[in-house]
């Protein structure tokens, strides 16, 4: 079940809070409080834009244990805009040819499920850029994370879901 | 400290070994190295092993395969660094006879992955990176080397077809290898039309799942000649680090790692890489001995890939690798995989490969990686003069 562990790590895996170094400067996720570029303490909040393109992908059609039903499914390494890479899949691209390179924004899905009376998981997944018009546009620049809806609303998301989870670790404590 | 020798050698075949458990094999290696030795006591028992919670329900390994030998009594512990836990188990071994704590030690790696089904096992080797946000967002292990591939491929401009000739090789050297879990050849074709698993690395870019035990037998080489009169002995032995997520590496294709571990084991034995007559690498998948081939110095980066191609990784050429057919073709029980390779070099700088002895070999080095590289250890080992 491991319902604390999946708690512990909702700021991460529902909102892409990671950490920056005041020391160097450097955007950190996911957060591990030593800077790997200076080994300075790192443990000031930082929130990431979502926003990234795919630096390299696999599909894979032996999936481990609990991913059978998703499979065949789609996995990258992201290079995020401010700087990290992050592991991930990608999602909403069936015929879509994928490519590094490709631009791509986090969006919050399902990860896994445990039959039908354990833990859903839900976490970040990537998908294609999508603009208005519906076909994947490519980023020029980085959009500012303070003023990008999604992030917004999965901030808020993530606030909402805290207290949920508090309570019932208190209520197994009891 | 004391220089340290191997004395004795033991190996079970490698396959699906369903009439055999974890504790079978393990005996079958560290009874058969024993006797090779013809040591008459043991001060201590180290066995690598990665996956025997998971997997068989058993921990605690030292003690259960120490009493299982007959060794009760020595002292005896489980290793674990996931693909590297046989020879970092070994290193262990070496610390305690060179660090003159033990006089006579035998070490074992062993692995018992075929007692359950494939996305189980799958699972758990996806133990060896990152639980948090690796294993936990769907990337297998085979999934991390296919991001290496794709990556490496897409930076040097590489086809996945160039890779082939690792695992044509790896196949042709392992049909004179009695131990070996696929002595046979396998063509380009093969290699082109064999079934995806992440792509793109496909089932002939793999080692297998299988079961496997190994076992050496240490002593330090001022007495070595009294036990064998072919000792091999250890010139270099070191380990290194790297982060265990590939998304937290500097440069992804750098192996950082394996170029410390390399550099330190040259540097310990006054060497470098043009003096080693064959090297037992870490061929998990054919992208990870084109970045071992490249970070350890025997290729500049971008190019480890075409020495395969030119022949300079065959019997006879340039830098022989996996001589009896690697983790690719004699196998790849992982927790027993760093004992095996040792082997495979000590048997050549025995002359006793047979079919498949390099010419001449003195020095050979073996490299063992725990997960993408994140625990390395080299070894390099010197014929008796």
């Amino acid at each position: 079940m491991e319902i604390a562990r999946h708690w512990r790590l909702q700021r991460q895996r529902y909102a892409l809070v990671g950490e920056v170094c005041t020391h160097c400067g450097d955007k950190i996720f996911p957060a591990r409080d030593v800077c790997p570029q200076c080994n300075a303490p790192a443990k000031t909040p930082f929130v990431f834009s979502g926003k990234g393109e795919v630096f390299s992908y696999s599909t894979v059609h032996y999936p481990p244990e609990g991913f059978e039903r998703f499979a065949p499914y789609v996995v990258a390494l992201v290079r995020l805009a401010e700087g990290p890479l992050v592991a991930a899949q990608l999602t909403d691209v069936e015929g879509e040819k994928i490519e590094i390179g490709m631009p791509v924004e986090m969006v919050t899905r399902k990860l896994s499920d445990d039959g039908t009376k354990g833990t859903i998981v839900y976490g970040y997944k990537f998908r294609p850029v999508i603009n208005l018009s519906g076909s994947p546009e490519r980023v020029s620049k980085p959009e500012a994370p303070a003023t990008h809806p999604t992030h917004r609303s999965l901030r808020s998301a993530s606030r909402a879901l805290a207290p949920v989870g508090k309570a019932h670790l208190r209520q197994r404590g009891r | 400290m004391r220089d340290v020798s191997i004395i004795g050698i033991g190996q079970t075949p490698i396959d699906e070994h369903w009439d055999k458990s974890l504790k079978d094999l393990a005996g079958q290696a560290v009874q058969s190295a024993i006797d090779d030795a013809h040591v008459d006591r043991v001060d201590a028992l180290y066995v690598g092993n990665m996956l025997s919670g998971v997997l068989s329900g058993q921990e605690h390994l030292g003690a259960l395969i120490a009493d299982w030998v007959g060794l009760r009594g020595v002292e005896a512990v489980k290793v674990e660094a996931a693909c590297g836990s046989g020879a970092a188990a070994l290193r262990l071994g070496y610390i305690a006879v060179a660090g003159e704590l033990a006089d006579i030690v035998v070490v074992a790696g062993v692995e018992k992955m075929t007692d359950r089904p494939g996305q189980q096992v799958t699972a758990a080797l996806a133990m060896a990176s990152d639980g948090d946000f690796e294993a936990q967002n769907g990337l297998s292990f085979v999934a991390l080397n296919a991001l290496l591939m794709r990556r490496y491929m897409h930076e040097y401009g590489v086809e996945h077809r160039e890779f082939a000739p690792f695992t044509i090789n790896a196949h042709k050297n392992a049909v004179a290898n009695p131990n070996a879990m696929f002595p046979h050849a396998v063509t380009a074709e093969d290699f082109c039309s064999a079934r995806m698993i992440a792509d793109p690395v496909n089932l002939l870019d793999s080692s297998p799942v299988c079961d496997g035990a190994a076992a050496v037998v240490l002593c330090p080489t001022e007495i070595a000649r009294s036990f064998t009169d072919r000792p091999v002995r250890i010139r270099a032995s070191a380990s290194a680090t790297d982060t265990i997520a590939l998304h937290d590496r500097r440069d992804l294709l750098g192996m950082e790692a394996v170029a410390l571990s390399a550099a330190k084991a040259y540097r310990q034995a006054k060497l470098t890489p043009a003096d080693i007559d064959l090297f037992e690498l870490h061929d998990a998948f054919t992208i990870m001995s084109v970045l071992s081939l490249e970070a350890s110095g025997f290729a500049e980066r971008g190019r480890g890939v075409h020495l395969a191609s030119d022949g300079d990784i065959a019997i006879g050429g340039r830098i022989p690798i996996t001589t009896m057919g690697g983790l690719k073709a004699r196998g790849h029980p992982v927790g027993a995989t760093g004992i095996y390779q040792v082997i495979d070099v000590a048997v050549q700088l025995r002359g006793q490969a047979g079919a498949n002895q390099v010419k001449e070999a003195r020095l050979g080095m073996a490299q063992n990686l725990g997960g993408i590289g994140a625990t390395v250890v080299t070894t390099i080992l010197e014929a008796a003069s």
